[in-house]
Parts: C-alpha cells; structure tokens; sequence
C-alpha cells in the first residue's frame, strides 16, 4: 500500500506542476532569464513550419517566431520550438509550456474568451477548402451530395462543414482521422471522395501527390480562417511585443523596406520608418526592448512580403498567390496600425 | 502491565483495527488529494480565465458522426455526441472479444497439436502478432483495405445487391423499426428459454439415469416466442437496397473499414495473447486427467470439451480478464484510423471547447468504469468455475 501512496502523491505533484500557470505580466523577464523564446509551432505543415533535412525547422509561423527573437534578443535564433499539435496547443500556452503560440490557429470569439488567450494581429487570412479529384468532375461544393469527406478532427473544420452543407442539405460521410498521414492516404486512395482543411494547407496536400494536376480545389471557401499567433491573458506587455513584431514586418513591406535595403533606408526622411527602424524616437522602450527592436527582426528575417514568398508564395511548392493576403493598399488586408 | 480490550494503545495493536485503520486512512489521504488538486486546478484556471465546469456537455455539437446507434445529428449536445463515441466504443470491443476468444481458443489449442505444421503455424501466428505493436497493425490492416479493395465508384458487386470496396462492405438491410425490436426481444426470450429447457433435461437425466428425447421440447422454447412475437408485432418486411449514386452507395447495411480494420487488428492481436493464455491452462491440468479420460473411453475431443477445458478455464480467466480489459482500452488507438470512438469524439469536443481537463475527466471515469464492470463480470464467471472445496 505504502508504494501506491507514493504513487499518489507523485501524480499529484505531477498535476500540480501542470497547473501553475505562468504569472501574468512576467512573459518578457521569464524570456530574458531564460534566454530563448519558447515557441509552439505545429509540427508539420509544409510552408509554415516543418523540420528541414538538417533538422532545422522552417516555414512562415517559425520565422514569426524568429522575429520575435529578434525583437527581444537581436538575434533569431534564440528560439526553442516545441512542436504541439491542434488538441494540446491551448494546454501548452496556458500551462506555460510555450511563450508564444505560432501555428495556424483561428482566431475565433469563444477561444478569445474563455480559454485565457489573446490573439495578436492575423499574419494569414485562410478559409477553409474542399479538394476532390479531377475524375469526379466535380465543378461546386454544391455537387457533394453523398460523398464522403476525409477530415482532420478538432480545430473548427468539422464545425465548418457541417454549418455549410447542412442548411444547403447536401449529406456526407465524415471520415475523420488523427493522423495527418493516414487523412491523406485515405484521400489519395479514393476512401474519401473530399478532402477538407485550410485552404493553404490543401495546397500543401497536393503539393506532395503523386501528379498533383489530378486534384482540384473547389471554388468555394465555406469559413473565415484568420491564423493569428497566440498568447496568454494578462500580460500586455508580452501580447504587444508579439503584434507590433508583425505589424513592424506588415509596415516593412508597406514602406519598401527590405531585408536587402534596411541598411540604406536608416537614412530614410520618412519619419515613420525612422521611428519604425529606431533612428527617431522611443518606441522600443516602449516596449521595455532595444530601440532596433524591429530594425533586428526586419533585417534578420525580412518584411512579411519577403516572409510570404520565401515559405508560401508562387515559387514555391504551396504556390500561393496573395490573395487576402496583399497589402491593404494593394486591394488585400493585410493593413499595419502607424508607428507613432 | 494490566491492559483491557477498551485502551486505545491496546486497540492500535489489534490486526482488526489495524485493518480498518490503514483503508480510513488511506481514503482520507486519497480524497484529500483529490479535493486538494480539484482546488488548486479551478483557482488556478479561474484566475487565467479558462472555463471550467461541465455545462459545455449540453451545448450543441455542431459536428456530424458517420456511425452511431442512437438518433444524433449536428444539433444534438456534445454530451450525446460523447454518449455516440462510447457506445461505438463498446460495440468494436465487444465483437474483438468475441473474435479474440474464438481464434485464441483455436490457436492456443493448435499450438499443443501434435501435428508439427499446425504447431509450428500457430506459433507463428502467435509470435508475429504478439511482438509487433498493435498500433503498428492498425495502420498495416487499414492500409490493407484501402490500397486493396477498390474505391466506391468502382465497387465489386460479390453477389446481387451486395457490394465492396474500400468504403466498406454494403449489404440489403432490413428497414428497422420498434417492431422489428419486439422480434428481437422473442429471439432472445426463445434462446434464454431453450438454454433453460436443454439443461433442466439435462438435470434430469443425470438424476434418474433416463434419457428422453428433448429436442422437441427445446425446438419449442425456441420457437414459440419468435411466432408468438412475429403475430403480436407483425413486422413490415421491407428492405433498404444499397443504391449506387453519383459518389456513394446509399442505404443498406454499410461496414465501414475503419471498423473492419480496428477489429481485426484488436481481434487478431488480442487472440495472440489468449491462446498463450490457453495454452498455459490446458498444460496445467495433469497428465493424468488426460489418461483417466482415455481410460473411461473418451476420445481426444471429448476428453478436451469435457474433461481437460472446464479443468483449464480456473487457470485461463484471471489472466483472460486482463485480455479483455487491454483489448477494451486498446480499442482507443481507432482515432489513428479514423474510427469515431469515444477517444475521437471527446478529442473533438476538447479541441472545439477548449476544455480538456473535464474531456480527460470523462475518460477516466468512462474508461475505470467499465474496466470494473469487465472485471467484476468476469470476477463472477471465474467464481462460478473455480473448484469448489468440500
């Protein structure tokens, strides 16, 4: 009986540990003490954030990651990821696990409530998607009616699917798996007529098909998917070093400042960029950082344009146009409050 | 000293006190944890402004289940939606461990064949599927469906109305209706009574030494309850006939191969254990049984059925309980594959509510809950079999 105790109490010691939250308004000192940002990521998704054949992790959400880093430390590499997936995430960030949640999260109402989280601003505008072969000639979701639809579980895709077809009346078997492998073979051989997910993560599913000319993506979106980084409630100081991190990079691209020119637009007459890069004003204190707090994360890992086409743009294998995703005053959303 | 049977320091020395003592207090202690961790969790959740408590249970799911035994749609609570994924649950691990008993029965059996090929076959079996992870099956059976089985559009028709492919096995099903339960209900009434029929002849006849023909009588049990049932309800005889459409086969009795491949997979793998299992009870009974039966003048199959196996099962049902319970908990790997169980069901509420803590709240209790009602089941059978001492 005595080891059963000690087994109990163990577990309970275990538990207890899992609960402490990380005190609110102390994210930037914890990061400073430690010397690393702990960022959550996913653990596989082409073009946002994967493992490179040197084992180092690449793609959009890791270089948000890296930007922060630099904002903080000067340096991108001061970065820990830890690979979560959609059912641990939230338990990640809230436990204290990670700093920083960067990976294709929606943001939505109810996780903004009640889950103790605060989004920063949206680095993705997604919409969830539907691909079915080219064989079926199927042309519009509309045409679904009996099909059955591979579908990965949580996030809010099965939701989704099920609020758009149902008021259209189109019935579908939902075939959902844990495993983004066994979700794509099941696809691929024809178990599933559907395959339903964030349409930049479609793109990525096709992208590693055999012939990927063979799959189509419906034209409809049925959701809004805003991917936005993620971070505990309460600490206001940590949440607006993480979204004025992105919004430094959205303005970087607006104002023609690159990875490439950083060094000559220092010397810019604008004087956004000069408070933008640090050359005027005080806004890095402001933030209890460096004044080259955004002049660092710009010029290590580029403007969210260079961030775009580097990991998700037509050159690579997700062949992503922008979309939503331009600037504002290009005709997209993707829209910076000032610097001032 | 002079001590009397009322002095507390006399009374801690007592084994009976003792006895009671070491559970009061380890009940404390366990519950005092409990409630220690219950508080310290919702403190500290409130003060990150997580939601806590139950009351997402009756919010509406908003997501589809493709396999279900009761009624449930997209505008049902999660709390149906997690009844749905437990009653799945249950239905996959109960035909496992139909199946795993059957063929572990067969194979431990064979193992002990003097017959070398068959041996030597059985104890393959039994080694490739007890060294492998089971996990590791899952994915090699599920494959195995998919790649081999062709997709739906091209389905092989194997008899009239009858098909298959990698969406499953389809067949003509009746339309089911609370008449068609009524006549269930007589089948089951039919067979309890032939049972009770077939084993009072039975007493009888090893009572008085007389044999009477009884089948008669327990065709009769066996029947009355059907007519009788088939008059009072009269059930319509109508027959849902898969469809072929445009994607899929519509209607009909559809086996889906996440089911296929999570049963067999728990079913053949469980099956290797039980038949070590068997093969360890049949040795224990002594050579000597083997031979007095032989003596009496039964051959070896009635000596196994009569003499051998009821002799066995004392060894086979403390360690087959734990088979069962493994396979009935194993039976939450199907989220790898895709079939909608409990694990599945409540992962998808967690993941939509946020609120795990109370997701992994159900799964303990659902899953030591029946994990007891297992064992005390079987706790009851292996006190039933066990020798009784005179």
């Amino acid at each position: 009986m005595f080891s059963k105790l000690v087994a109990f109490g163990l577990a309970a010691a275990a538990l207890s540990v899992y609960a402490a939250p990380a005190s609110a308004q102390a994210t930037l000192e914890a990061v400073r003490k430690r010397g690393k940002v702990l960022c959550g990521v996913s653990p596989t998704a082409p073009g946002f954030s994967y493992a490179d054949d040197k084992g180092v992790r690449q793609g959009f959400d890791a270089d948000v990651c890296r930007a922060v880093s630099s904002a903080v430390f000067g340096a991108p590499d001061k970065v820990d990821f830890v690979p979560l997936n959609t059912n641990v995430r939230f338990q990640g960030l809230q436990s204290g696990e990670v700093d920083l949640l960067s990976r294709q999260t929606t943001a939505t109402f109810s996780r903004d409530t009640s889950l103790g989280l605060d989004f920063a601003p949206v680095v993705f505008y997604d919409g969830q998607g539907l691909m079915v072969s080219t064989k079926l000639g199927v042309k519009s979701a509309s045409e679904l009616s009996q099909s059955a639809v591979c579908i990965l579980p949580g996030t809010t895709t099965l939701q989704n699917l099920e609020d758009y077809f149902k008021p259209r009346n189109i019935k579908y078997e939902a075939v959902v798996f844990e495993n983004p492998d066994e979700w794509r073979n099941a696809f691929f051989s024809g178990r599933c007529d559907v395959i339903t997910t964030d349409r930049s993560d479609l793109a990525s599913v096709r992208a590693i098909a055999n012939d990927p000319k063979q799959y189509v993506i419906l034209p409809e979106t049925i959701s809004k998917e805003p991917l936005a980084p993620v971070v505990r409630q309460n600490d206001s100081n940590w949440r607006d070093i993480v979204s004025w991190t992105v919004n430094a990079l959205i303005a970087a691209e607006e104002y023609g400042v690159t990875k490439g020119n950083i060094d000559e637009q220092l010397k810019s007459k604008d004087p956004e960029v000069q408070r933008l890069l640090g050359v005027n004003g005080d806004l890095g204190k402001m933030l209890n950082l460096d004044n080259k707090w955004a002049y660092n994360a710009i010029k290590q890992l580029g403007n969210y344009g260079e961030l775009f086409e580097r990991h998700l743009g037509e050159k690579t294998p997700l062949g992503l146009t922008r979309g939503p995703n331009q600037l504002w005053n290009k005709g997209g959303l993707i829209y910076s409050p000032p610097f001032r | 000293m002079a001590t009397s049977d009322s002095s507390p320091v006399r009374l801690l020395y007592d084994v009976r006190v003792r006895a009671v003592l070491y559970q009061v207090v380890a009940v404390a202690l366990v519950v005092g944890i409990g409630l220690y961790l219950f508080g310290t969790v919702s403190r500290k959740l409130a003060a990150q402004n997580i939601a806590t408590g139950f009351d997402y249970l009756s919010r509406p799911a908003g997501f589809v289940i493709s396999q279900s035994f009761i009624s449930y749609d997209s505008g049902n609570t999660y709390g149906r939606a997690i009844l749905v994924g437990l009653l799945n649950t249950i239905w996959v691990s109960v035909f496992a461990v139909i199946l795993s008993s059957v063929l572990g029965l067969a194979v431990g059996i064979a193992r002990l064949s003097r017959n070398p090929l068959l041996s030597t076959l059985a104890l393959v079996y039994v080694e490739a599927l007890r060294n492998v992870p089971l996990l590791l099956y899952l994915f090699l059976w599920y494959a195995l469906i998919v790649a081999v089985f062709p997709p739906v559009r091209e389905a092989w028709q194997i008899l009239p109305d009858v098909f298959l492919s990698n969406g499953g096995l389809i067949v003509p099903s009746l339309r089911w209706s609370s008449a068609h339960t009524g006549v269930l209900a007589g089948v089951v009434l039919g067979i309890v009574l032939a049972c009770l029929v077939a084993s009072s002849f039975r007493r009888k006849r090893v009572a008085t030494g007389q044999s009477r023909m009884a089948w008669p009588y327990v065709l009769a049990a066996l029947v009355v309850p059907v007519l009788l049932a088939m008059l009072i309800f009269q059930p319509e005889m109508a027959v849902n006939w898969p469809e072929k459409g445009r994607f899929r086969i519509t209607g009909g009795l559809q086996v889906t191969p996440e089911f296929t491949a999570l049963l067999v997979g728990l079913g053949l793998s469980a099956s290797a254990g039980i038949a070590e299992i068997v093969r360890a009870g049949i040795l224990s009974v002594g050579r000597g049984q083997w031979e007095a039966a032989r003596a009496v003048g039964l051959h070896d199959r009635q000596t196994m059925r009569l003499v051998v196996l009821p002799q066995a099962l004392r060894v086979i049902i403390p360690p087959l309980t734990s088979s069962y319970l493994s396979t009935f908990k194993n039976s939450s790997l199907a989220i790898a594959i895709g079939y909608p169980d409990l694990v599945m069901v409540s992962n998808t509420t967690m993941n939509q509510t946020g609120q795990a803590i109370e997701g992994i709240a159900i799964f303990m209790l659902v899953y030591l809950g029946m994990s007891i009602t297992i064992s005390m089941l079987m706790n009851w059978y292996n006190a039933r079999v066990a020798l009784v001492e005179r």
